[in-house]
């Protein structure tokens, strides 16, 4: 029985983490950014899916929507004021541009978050459910909306995956990659590659700030935890790597809801930290890495 | 090389500031001084940091893990036993050394950002340590401390001033010296520098073991002043990226760069708390406006228009 939630429970809070994950990989992938203001794009979405649904009446889908737009907004202000900046200037070093980016996007993070706070709430804001009710698998109570959460989350990536694999755009991005130089030879330029990331990555971290709302609330103050937890299941999966990143969300998803069930719910995420760092010592490039 | 070493500009307007400092207490109120002092630590963090980031190269995102520890182990055995205080802080200093050695090992091993996750996990872990014994620790309330420096804020600040100071001359003489520039030459190009016969991992060791012990040193010091220790002061991540944000602003591989831009930060803190909740928002933007104006940071900018002119 408990086995059966877990894995139910599990389930549920893995997918959100891989699609958090997802776009964050995916960036690094092509453009070499880790963005340390993960956790407040997800925030911003959240937010604003949350006041367009309650204060501006425009309901639960309406409220999703505007909360992925405003993600993907955020996502291209971190670009332009921070991101873009880093990577022209003559000033920093070609090969400090890695530590400026770090330490910018984790400036920037820190302003959404306040501003967040600042201007709406510090308070965690819960949307309410996309479907109500419950079923039960199994003998299982499990709320609908969970259920909900997981389609939608694989259906996100499903997306991704056939604008990746199937479009002329989406291969274009895989090849860059790969090998960007050979890409600007080829004659594709590499800064509409960038604002192409960039945007999916803001898609779907809004999606995934708006669906966590709805599952189990975010605040501005979780910026941060958001931010390290998708860090370090990138870093887990193998960085750049988008399959290396699903595996290890649900690894991490269910370490940490087997902890909290059968060991205690303080300890939840410890055993995800010790398995990090193990990988990381033993493994460097993580699971499916290629670096 | 010592003759260099005094020669330079840096060194005579630091220690002249470091003067007009210790004639601060004459004239500026108790709260100032108390904000001053803890700013004093900060910029021995901040320095220490820069001689693992600046020097050897390595991306640190959990400078309070070194804090941290030698913190907690001053405050808790002052608590238990209640030895004398330098004691305590040399136990804590011992204990930050262990520490900056076990974050060495992976660090030989892993670079960039892999280097910088472990760093921000090992703060995670430290500070879920602290929560789960919180029988010895007390958790997250954080512990009071039997034994202060001194109650005389005056005293105080004297105490952060010449230990600031103190530890600037080391650190800068350090960074000056031959190990400075190896340190140097391994972060930039590890491969280069052991092929040109130097000992990397020695250097890189002795790097961390430095700033480890200085860090805890600071760490425990600042526990003594403020007669608490609680995760919020010493371990938070928020403040790691306060000591990553003095660094950088003051300029990175100055040293004493750090400084300027610890005093900075904490003072810009405190005299923006009318702002109220603004107020970080203020301070973060103002980091990120010298990151991207100006990257060498202000020492750093300040030097480089000196050798132009």
């Amino acid at each position: 029985m408990v086995a059966l939630q877990i894995l139910i429970d599990g389930f549920a809070i893995s997918s959100l983490y891989g699609l958090g994950a997802v776009g964050f990989t995916l960036m690094f992938g092509v453009s070499g950014v880790l963005n340390l203001s993960h956790g407040g794009i997800m925030v911003v979405a959240a937010v604003c899916g949350w006041l367009a649904a309650g204060d501006l009446g425009l309901g639960v889908y309406g409220g999703t929507l505007v909360g992925v737009i405003a993600g993907m907004a955020c996502a291209y202000a971190t670009y332009f004021v921070v991101v873009r900046p880093i990577q022209r200037s003559r000033a920093i070093p070609q090969e400090e541009t890695e530590i400026f980016l770090l330490t910018g996007t984790l400036l920037w993070g820190i302003m959404i978050q306040e501003a967040v706070a600042y201007l709406f709430t510090d308070n965690p804001v819960t949307t309410r459910p996309l479907i109500s009710g419950v079923t039960s698998i199994a003998g299982v109570r499990t709320p609908q909306n969970e259920i909900m959460i997981a389609a939608l989350c694989w259906l996100a990536i499903g997306l991704l995956w056939l604008l990746v694999n199937r479009t002329r755009a989406g291969k274009a991005l895989l090849a860059a990659s790969m090998n960007p130089r050979g890409l600007t030879l080829l004659g594709f330029e590499l800064s509409n590659m960038y604002l192409l990331v960039w945007t999916i990555y803001g898609v779907l971290a809004g999606i995934a700030g708006v669906l966590l709302a709805s599952f189990l609330g975010v605040s501005s103050a979780n910026a941060g935890q958001l931010t390290a937890s998708a860090f370090s299941i990138v870093v887990l999966g193998g960085l750049g790597s988008v399959s290396g990143s699903l595996v290890a969300a649900y690894l991490v998803g269910y370490l940490e809801t087997v902890t909290a069930y059968l060991i205690a719910p303080t300890l939840r995420p410890i055993p995800a930290l010790l398995l990090l760092v193990l990988v990381v010592y033993l493994r460097p490039q993580g699971l499916l890495g290629r670096r | 090389m010592l003759a260099q070493i005094f020669r330079s500009r840096p060194l005579w307007i630091g220690l002249g500031t470091a003067v007009i400092a210790a004639l601060l207490p004459f004239w500026l109120s108790a709260y100032l001084l108390g904000v001053l002092t803890a700013a004093y630590y900060f910029g021995v963090f901040a320095m220490a940091w820069d001689l693992l980031f600046g020097f050897a190269g390595e991306v640190n995102f959990g400078p309070t893990f070194l804090i941290g520890l030698g913190a907690y182990t001053a405050a808790i055995l002052d608590n238990q036993w209640g030895p004398p205080i330098p004691v305590c802080i040399l136990a804590g200093a011992v204990v930050a050394v262990i520490g900056g050695l076990l974050l060495a090992l992976p660090a030989l091993r892993l670079r960039g950002p892999y280097f910088g996750l472990v760093t921000l996990v090992a703060v995670l872990l430290l500070q879920n340590a602290i929560v789960i014994f919180a029988g010895i620790t007390g958790g997250e309330i954080g512990m009071t401390v039997p034994d202060v420096l001194s109650i005389d804020a005056t005293v105080n600040y004297w105490y952060s001033l010449a230990f600031l100071v103190v530890c600037a001359l080391i650190l800068f003489g350090l960074s000056r010296s031959a190990i400075g520039l190896i340190l140097q030459a391994s972060g930039q190009d590890a491969i280069e520098a052991q092929a040109l016969g130097f000992n990397v991992t020695k250097h890189k060791l002795a790097a961390f073991c430095i700033s480890a012990l200085f860090s805890g040193v600071a760490g425990a010091m600042l526990v003594f002043y403020m007669g608490t220790a609680s995760v919020d002061t010493v371990i938070d991540i928020s403040i790691g990226v306060q000591v990553i944000i003095a660094a950088v602003l003051g300029g990175r591989r100055t040293i004493l760069g750090a400084v300027l831009g610890a005093v900075f930060l904490i003072l810009a803190t405190e005299f923006l708390r009318p702002l109220g909740q603004l107020n970080t928002f203020v301070v973060a933007a103002v980091a990120l406006g010298v990151i991207l104006f100006v990257p060498d940071g202000l020492l750093g900018y300040a030097l480089r228009r000196g050798e132009r002119e």
